[in-house]
């Protein structure tokens, strides 16, 4: 019992939902996460390891260190916050897949080998499509399908790097892989299209707006934390990660500035999240690594919370385009000061929580010596603040008044709203718990006087080019559109590209049959009045003339045998 | 969503709006006075420069703001761009 792997308990969990209904049923589903969290805390210490054979192959369903445990922890607390917004929803597929979801990615970071990684790898995906499909909209279910190819896909390249890497290193144990070998590269692959690698993200952004209300905060809590915390483990302190990751932190802002769905523009901050943590990841020092882990639980807390607020705007309104919303703090204040709370996070401004963890990333940057990359981080670190911090709540809760009077959110994803932001705010002004549950030993503290000062410099001067911005017309006003990327190559031009090939290839076969049958006619034309035609054409030939002329073949196979090979 | 409603919200009075201005205003000049008052440890070159991180804010959301809008041109298309 007490080394009861804690995914089972959610997958018991979904069994019994599906016996049950009403209160019992939601008891079940709060229960959960926090009977699991318990578990963990009571049962499950560092060091344990239970394995189970299989086809003479030894898998480890159980390897607990401080950085399974941190990213299990985490998971508890986002399905539990998750499970309460999502209390007022009566959907069995959604309350299973959710157990499902939080359940496998429990199970991935306890995973000890690649193959227990890869089966929860694909049942992460799997579980996870039934929140973007539950939405019923075409789109909806053209996104899933989308998004459900691309995690396959990431599923497909994890196997075949964890069979190579059995073949090469006879060893299947998920520990750091590196990039030295094609395993090494396979695997890298399969994470990093789940942690959303430029060119590698567009399913993140295509599908989480898809998404139902309350489907896309699950969905922005597991996914790409359980990839983070795999290249944390597989990939600690390869360089390529911190370019990869300054990218990541880049370019998504520039769309985020543009987007007209707000859910979209937090999708694309998602990604810039992710880079910070997957740049931490590549410095590689127990600094950058705790910095990464550590912004991984404050995105997970803050982003849920953005993500829970435009969910409700999206319940009350029906819709969540920018350019339609405005001035709803006049009926939702509560939910406005609760967006406040969460833009404030991300925005690592001090006191909050994301100060506390995208500073040890951006200290471990500097102490290493990546000058220039650290203005690049600079620069989305003001971006961020930019989209996330000041485009949501204030074209969704201010802006111009849209004559929108929605009634304020309902009780339990007020609750849930409520608990992600008093989090927020607790990590941001007691770290020392957050920090003391940290994998690597570090000492390290962000309250002093430069800190504190030059990032509310960054913060309030970024505020001011908003102001300055929107005071001279220049800000870009919110327009219903399209913003082309990455996605184009696979939605646009490859489909059309296929179709003129297709419609090419038709037109080529069509010219084609009518030129030879054109030329069979001229020739059997020309060949029937032609003498010869009497005497070759079957039609006038008797059929003895046919025996005489077989005879004499014979007759000279007869010859030749006789004499040429005889 | 009820179609009268009669009450001044906050924001309804420009004062207020203009306040809000100027209260954040102040914050900024006072962050910069503070700059050159609190001595803070620079380890790279550029964080010498007075304000530095005041300018950088600044210009860095002018920049982005400027190059987003000049990337609508490029990858902007119709709301249903791809149900067509």
């Amino acid at each position: 019992m007490s080394e009861l792997p804690p995914f089972v308990l959610f997958f018991l969990a979904a069994l019994l939902v599906l016996a049950s209904r009403g209160t019992a049923r939601k008891i079940i589903l709060l229960a959960t996460p926090v009977v699991a969290a318990l578990h963990i805390w009571l049962n499950i210490d560092v060091g344990i390891v239970s394995t189970y054979s299989i086809l003479n192959v030894e898998l480890t369903f159980m390897r607990v260190d401080k950085l399974s445990l941190f990213f299990a922890y985490l998971f508890c607390l986002a399905s539990f916050i998750a499970t309460i917004f999502a209390l007022q929803v009566n959907d069995t597929k959604q309350e299973i897949a959710g157990l499902i979801y939080a359940g496998s990615a429990l199970g991935a970071v306890f995973a000890g080998d690649l193959i227990t990684l890869f089966i929860f790898w694909e049942l992460l995906a799997i579980s996870s499509v039934v929140f973007i499909w539950a939405r019923g909209t075409g789109r909806a279910i053209d996104a899933g399908m989308r998004y459900l190819i691309f995690q396959v896909m990431s599923g497909v390249f994890l196997l075949a790097g964890a069979l190579v890497h059995y073949q090469t290193s006879g060893s299947l144990a998920f520990d750091h892989i590196g990039l030295g070998s094609m395993a090494g590269w396979l695997i890298f692959i399969a994470f990093g299209i789940k942690s959303a690698f430029p060119f590698l993200h567009n399913w993140l952004t295509d599908a989480y707006p898809e998404a139902t209300v309350t489907g896309t905060v699950f969905l922005s809590a597991f996914t790409t934390k359980v990839a983070v915390y795999a290249l944390a483990r597989g990939f600690a302190g390869e360089e390529i990660l911190v370019y990869i990751g300054v990218t990541m932190a880049c370019f998504p802002i520039f769309y985020a500035v543009i987007e007209n769905d707000l859910r979209k523009v937090l999708a694309y901050s998602l990604i810039n999240q992710v880079g910070f943590m997957v740049a931490g990841i590549g410095i590689g020092t127990a600094l950058a690594l705790n910095g990464a882990v550590a912004h991984a639980f404050s995105d997970v807390i803050f982003k849920g919370l953005l993500f829970m607020t435009m969910g409700a705007v999206l319940h009350r309104v029906g819709h969540i385009n920018g350019s339609n919303l405005g001035g709803l703090y006049k009926s939702m204040p509560k939910t406005t000061a609760l967006c406040i709370i969460g833009a404030l996070s991300i925005s690592a401004f001090p006191l909050f929580s994301g100060f506390v963890s995208k500073s040890m990333v951006m200290t471990a940057m500097v102490l290493e010596g990546y000058d220039f990359l650290w203005l690049f981080m600079l620069f989305a670190s003001a971006g961020v603040f930019h989209h996330a911090g000041i485009k949501i709540p204030y074209f969704a809760f201010f802006a111009h008044d849209s004559g929108l009077r929605p009634a304020e959110a309902p009780l339990n994803m007020l609750v849930a709203m409520g608990l992600a932001a008093a989090l927020c705010i607790f990590i941001g002004m007691q770290p020392q718990y957050l920090y003391s549950q940290l994998p690597w030993e570090v000492d390290y503290w962000p309250y002093d006087a430069t800190h504190v000062l030059t990032q509310l410099q960054l913060l309030f001067f970024s505020a001011l080019a908003f102001v300055w911005l929107n005071k001279r017309g220049i800000y870009p006003p919110e327009l219903h559109s399209t913003n082309l990327d990455v996605e184009w190559i696979y939605r646009k031009f490859l489909p059309a590209g296929m179709h003129r090939g297709l419609i090419a290839f038709r037109h080529a076969k069509a010219s084609l049959m009518t030129a030879a049958v054109s030329n069979m006619h001229a020739i059997h034309h020309s060949f029937s009045q032609s003498s010869l035609a009497k005497y070759h054409l079957s039609e006038s030939w008797p059929t003895g003339s046919m025996v005489l002329w077989i005879s004499i073949i014979l007759v000279a196979y007869l010859l030749l045998d006789i004499f040429v090979y005889g | 969503m009820s179609e009268t409603d009669q009450k001044t919200h906050l924001f309804d009075k420009p004062k207020n709006v203009e306040r809000l201005l100027k209260g954040f205003y102040a914050i900024c000049i006072l962050l910069v006075i503070a700059d050159f008052v609190i001595h803070r440890h620079t380890t790279m070159l550029w964080e010498k420069i007075p304000a530095f991180y005041a300018l950088y804010g600044f210009t860095a959301c002018v920049v982005l703001v400027v190059v987003a809008k000049l990337m609508r041109k490029v990858v902007m298309r119709k709301e249903n761009y791809y149900d067509e």
